[in-house]
């Protein structure tokens, strides 16, 4: 009963036990998280994701602040029905520049991972400031006013550098010209070339069909991107992850 | 705090773990059996689950597990053994003619089932559970068609959608914006809405009504036909029946002229095999209006 004993001397020690208890779980916590830091495969090498435009970083913005998050989720699970009705499977790297990422775990309306060019922008549009025109069956609440709210992007540069702290690849050149790109995604007959360089693949277009720059631009420039960055027509997935 | 008195078993009593505190003493009831036992099998299960699935981080990557276990496989392989039995019937239906589909009852049944599926997840948010249409997205009951309502003709609109920069094939036709690019003068259009509003049966002021019909004819006729009935070539809707997909009010006839519409269909021959657009052809053509 030799180590009972000595295991006496912690339990009459409160001071003791708390510090030995938290010793055992940091343990326990490096032994679980850190590895995932340094692991080569926890996040999949996978091509064509990009960070975030000024515009869709702002849409992103908007979705957090108006809780999207509460009813929407953006991960597809890999199961069947989930990839028949969503399309592929979500993969890590998709979200590898989301802080805080926006997976969710509450579909009181459908996943968002992929909705990404699945409806026309006048749908969205439509929808955002009336879900019940065109599913009369929603309980979406509207979000109509965002056509009325006009931005700017005075702050853009902050979030940029901000998402950088964090480790998002954000460069030096594309922080410079945040704000030009900012307002050359909503105006097609501006030259985008920059913005293209920067940000490949990036939608350049009058996103709710107003003259003025409005949150609805920058939301569902957003949700046109969602889950559209990876070519599912060239990705091969690894089966043994 | 507690003393450590000595021990006052007898025959008969509970033990007590020798600390007291204020005359109460503890009790050292040992574990149930089964619970302490129960608690021994779930360290070996763990131990055991551990070298039967990917569990340990090490340099390089996980443990992969004895059993290679793989979700990705999983969904692969469940997504497969579904493919592999709708193949035969997918093949046949690929294969088949288009206006074949309704008259085998195989075909027909299999095209209606997985038509509804691929109509639920791809074509309701727009054109309604039900497929009545929404405000600017076509009703599918009726047998009013902009393009064309046999089932060749919906099977080439699903494929390559209508208006979308997508598709080179995509069904494409532009309403001029008669009032907003200056065309026509804003008496001139209250004058070709009355005449609609004529042509359609709805309440209207004759003597617009009459000036509009010199409007339409110039400007209306060439797409829409002298009558009103359309062009389906064109997708030019019929003004004469009482279907409207944005609205037959004098207000709303007022804007359509003005502004125009532009109502886009996305391409589905790159988001849905050809099974899944045959089938949801011959469901859409099977809901009531299909010719």
């Amino acid at each position: 009963m030799g180590i009972l004993e000595k295991h006496g001397v912690i339990e009459r020690n409160a001071t003791l036990l708390l510090v030995s208890s938290l010793l055992v779980v940091t343990v326990g916590g490096i032994v679980e998280i850190a590895p995932l830091f340094y692991l080569e495969n926890t996040i999949e090498k996978v091509e064509g994701v990009r960070p975030y435009t000024p515009l869709e970083i702002t849409g992103r913005q908007i979705y957090i602040r108006e809780g999207c998050y509460n009813c929407h989720s953006q991960m597809i699970r890999p199961m069947r029905d989930e990839v028949q009705r969503y399309g592929h499977y979500s993969l890590a790297a998709e979200s590898m520049y989301d802080h805080p990422f926006q997976w969710g775990s509450k579909r009181t309306g459908p996943d968002l991972a992929r909705v990404g060019g699945r409806y026309s922008d006048e749908w969205q549009v439509g929808h955002l400031t009336n879900p019940q025109s065109v599913v009369p069956e929603s309980v979406m609440p509207k979000y109509g006013f965002l056509l009325n709210a006009t931005i700017d992007a005075t702050y853009i540069e902050d979030r940029l550098k901000t998402e950088a702290l964090v480790g998002v690849p954000y460069t030096a050149e594309m922080i410079a010209a945040a704000q030009a790109d900012f307002v050359a995604q909503v105006d097609p007959n501006a030259d985008s070339s920059g913005l293209l360089a920067r940000y490949p693949k990036a939608q350049v277009r009058n996103f709710d069909g107003q003259p003025e720059l409005t949150e609805m631009d920058a939301l569902v420039a957003y949700l046109q991107v969602l889950g559209t960055m990876v070519d599912f027509s060239t990705f091969q997935p690894v089966a043994s992850r | 705090m507690s003393k450590a008195p000595a021990k006052t078993t007898k025959p008969g009593d509970a033990e007590v773990t020798g600390h007291e505190w204020d005359g109460i003493k503890e009790f050292n009831n040992p574990l149930p059996r089964w619970w302490l036992w129960t608690f021994y099998v779930t360290i070996v299960w763990a131990i055991g689950y551990t070298i039967a699935y990917p569990a340990w981080p090490l340099l390089k990557g996980a443990t992969p597990g004895i059993l290679g276990a793989s979700t990705r496989a999983d969904v692969a392989a469940d997504i497969k053994r579904f493919a592999d039995a709708n193949a035969p019937i997918e093949a046949r239906l690929v294969a088949a003619d288009l206006t074949e589909i309704a008259g085998d009852p195989a075909l027909a049944s299999y095209a209606a089932n997985a038509g509804k599926a691929v109509f639920a997840t791809w074509c309701a948010q727009c054109h309604g559970a039900g497929a009545g249409g929404n405000v600017g997205y076509p009703n599918l009951l009726d047998n009013d068609w902009l393009w064309g309502g046999d089932i060749e003709a919906i099977h080439t609109t699903i494929t390559h959608g209508i208006r979308n920069t997508e598709s080179a094939d995509a069904r494409y036709s532009e309403m001029p914006k008669f009032g907003a690019d200056g065309l026509l003068e804003a008496p001139q259009i209250g004058e070709v809405v009355h005449y609609v509003l004529q042509l359609s049966g709805q309440a209207h002021d004759a003597a617009k009504a009459e000036a509009g019909a010199v409007v339409f004819a110039d400007n209306c006729a060439a797409c829409h036909a002298d009558d009103g009935t359309g062009n389906r070539d064109l997708g030019a809707p019929n003004l004469t029946d009482a279907i409207w997909l944005y609205g037959g009010s004098e207000a709303t006839l007022t804007e359509t002229v003005t502004n125009a519409r532009f109502g886009v269909m996305p391409n589905w021959s790159t988001r849905l095999s050809e099974a899944e657009i045959r089938s949801v052809a011959a469901y859409v053509h099977g809901l009531g209006g299909g010719e």
